[in-house]
């Protein structure tokens, strides 16, 4: 994918099977929203292949576009609807896709209990708090019932009650609709909770890809060895921490105390993996 | 396709009962209808040159006309443009069928406002009550004529909405309609103007629909006082039609031309110039 005369993506390799959630992860510029946006559709490619439930985005038609679902960073339209008359409008919109196994739309009292917007359901959309307005947003993506749902930052100004409350609906529509879930985040912590899989940018390149755990586990030397020995304190890196511990033992015995083996969080994993990035790229 | 109908009908009717609860917007449609009664005041004891009939009966009319155009044009370039600034027009595009039925619902919401716009002005009728004579031919004539009329400027509106990327930009074109209303024949007879005038306003819609108009809603005497002392029902299909097959063909490429360049990135972007420019 390149925009202007600069290539803006390159490199971007992934797959996700159904149920799954997919995290993108990376710092601003990295790529994130613009890979979205052509996963969406929204955005034309020049070159690379994409195929989103077995069909090309830049050719998807309306039956396509009816089993995706889309929240962008920002929304602000519809200001003058009333949160109920707007998704029961919009929903509408689904009522002939509907299909055996997924009814469509999904009923609007049902949807508004799901998203925690049921007190709001007559309110105009103006009125509504920032967290409110982006459960709104959420609430719309998801009121054609899905098979594939993208979400750019969902998160944002939400705070820890409805942060929670979030993770607990992403849970309830991978397990329960079978929805795949591709979402893009700053936040690590939430990646972590939330993904299957993460997938790292920089640079509009795919950096790491995997669980948390094993994200942990690709950087090498980042296990952090902590100890003291007469009176003063150790700190070392390890790639493999057992045997660094096990020689520790064998040479100073008694001597070591005060002994702390921690492998490395996601947020350094992150960090070390972004700043390679970044210095490969200057 | 009926079901996209008639989600775009119920799209209307709601943001049309939302404009209608609006006070600003309300305040927007009363405007124009309390200077018009003004100038048909000023107009009393006025003629048609030529004839014995109130000239306010003939600027009523007339103004009638402008108002459909302006509404079909500006109020729906303006509203497609504050979509696409606010996202409405990427968030009907998130939808399946959501382009058709946003179309279809702003179609429904301007011919509203239009026929809104043009009811504010009603209470003009009593003042220039005597001059009015309504029949049924003249009811046949806006069988045919209000269609068109909604035909051939809501296409072009459409599409300059999709042309111009902000809302004050816009207003600019308030300027050319300005324009044509001084040379159409609205507020004086177009028989009064230079020929090469006569011309220029011969070429656009907003003369053909005042003329119609005029003919469906005028004692026939009045015909004295248009150019060729005939009512010219042909060309004023003919002239109408033109424009509404041209804005009919071009509309779909330009709008899906449009349509295809909104991003979430596109509409952040704009909102971002926006908000720099009122910083400034």
């Amino acid at each position: 994918m390149s925009y202007g005369p600069k290539e803006v993506l390159a490199g971007i390799d992934f797959t996700a099977s159904r149920g799954e959630v997919l995290v993108l992860l990376g710092p601003n510029g990295a790529g994130k929203s613009t890979t979205i946006e052509i996963l969406e559709g929204f955005r034309h490619r020049s070159a690379g292949h994409v195929r989103v439930l077995g069909v090309d985005p830049a050719s998807g038609d309306e039956r396509w576009r009816a089993r995706i679902g889309v929240v962008l960073q920002s929304w602000r339209d519809h200001s003058k609807w009333h949160v109920r008359e707007l998704l029961h409008h919009l929903g509408g919109y689904y009522a002939a896709y509907s299909t055996a196994e997924r009814r469509r739309p999904w009923p609007v009292d049902q949807l508004l209990e799901v998203v925690g917007l049921a007190g709001q359901a007559g309110t105009r959309i103006v009125r509504l708090s920032g967290g409110q307005r982006r459960r709104l947003d959420v609430a719309i993506g998801i009121v054609g019932r899905p098979e594939m749902l993208f979400l750019d930052e969902p998160t944002v100004g939400f705070d820890p009650e409805a942060r929670r409350e979030f993770h607990d609906l992403v849970h309830r529509l991978t397990d329960v609709e079978e929805t795949t879930v591709l979402l893009t985040t700053h936040d690590l912590d939430e990646a972590e909770k939330l993904a299957d899989r993460i997938l790292i940018l920089a640079g509009g390149r795919i950096v790491a890809g995997g669980s948390a755990d094993e994200l942990a586990r690709e950087v090498a030397g980042e296990t952090e060895v902590r100890w003291t020995q007469d009176g003063r304190r150790f700190v070392h890196s390890a790639t493999d921490a057992t045997s660094f511990v096990r020689g520790l033992f064998q040479q100073h015995g008694e001597a070591i105390g005060g002994l702390e083996v921690r492998p490395s969080s996601l947020e350094e994993t992150y960090m070390k993996l972004v700043r390679e990035a970044e210095g490969s790229a200057r | 396709m009926n079901r996209v109908f008639r989600l775009g009908l119920a799209r209307g009717g709601v943001e049309l009962r939302q404009t209608l609860t609006t006070g600003q917007d309300v305040f927007g449609y009363l405007l124009p209808a309390l200077l018009l009664l003004g100038t048909l005041v000023l107009m009393r004891g006025s003629t048609v040159p030529g004839t014995e009939i109130a000239l306010g009966a003939h600027t009523f009319v007339s103004s009638l006309g402008m108002l459909t155009v302006i509404a079909g044009v500006m109020t729906m370039a303006q509203y497609l443009a504050m979509d696409r600034e606010d996202g409405t027009l990427l968030r009907a595009k998130a939808t399946p069928d959501g382009m058709s039925g946003y179309l279809i619902g702003k179609s429904v919401l301007v011919a509203g406002v239009s026929v809104i716009s043009c009811l504010v002005v009603l209470p003009g009728a009593f003042l220039v009550a005597g001059g009015l004579e309504f029949d049924a031919a003249g009811a046949f004539t806006l069988l045919w004529l209000v269609p068109l009329a909604f035909l051939s400027t809501m296409p072009f509106g459409a599409m300059l909405g999709s042309l111009f990327d902000n809302v004050r930009t816009l207003s600019l074109l308030m300027l050319p309609i300005f324009g044509l209303v001084g040379i159409s024949g609205i507020f004086y007879p177009i028989t009064a103007l230079p020929g090469w005038l006569q011309g220029v306003a011969q070429l656009f819609p907003m003369y053909w629909l005042g003329l119609g108009l005029r003919s469906a809603l005028l004692p026939d005497a009045l015909v004295v006082a248009e150019l060729g002392d005939s009512w010219r029902h042909t060309r004023t299909f003919l002239m109408l039609g033109i424009w509404s097959v041209a804005g009919l063909a071009l509309a779909p490429g330009v709008l899906r031309r449009m349509a295809r360049r909104e991003s979430g990135s596109a509409v952040a972007a704009r909102r971002e110039r926006a908000m720099t420019r009122m910083g400034v």
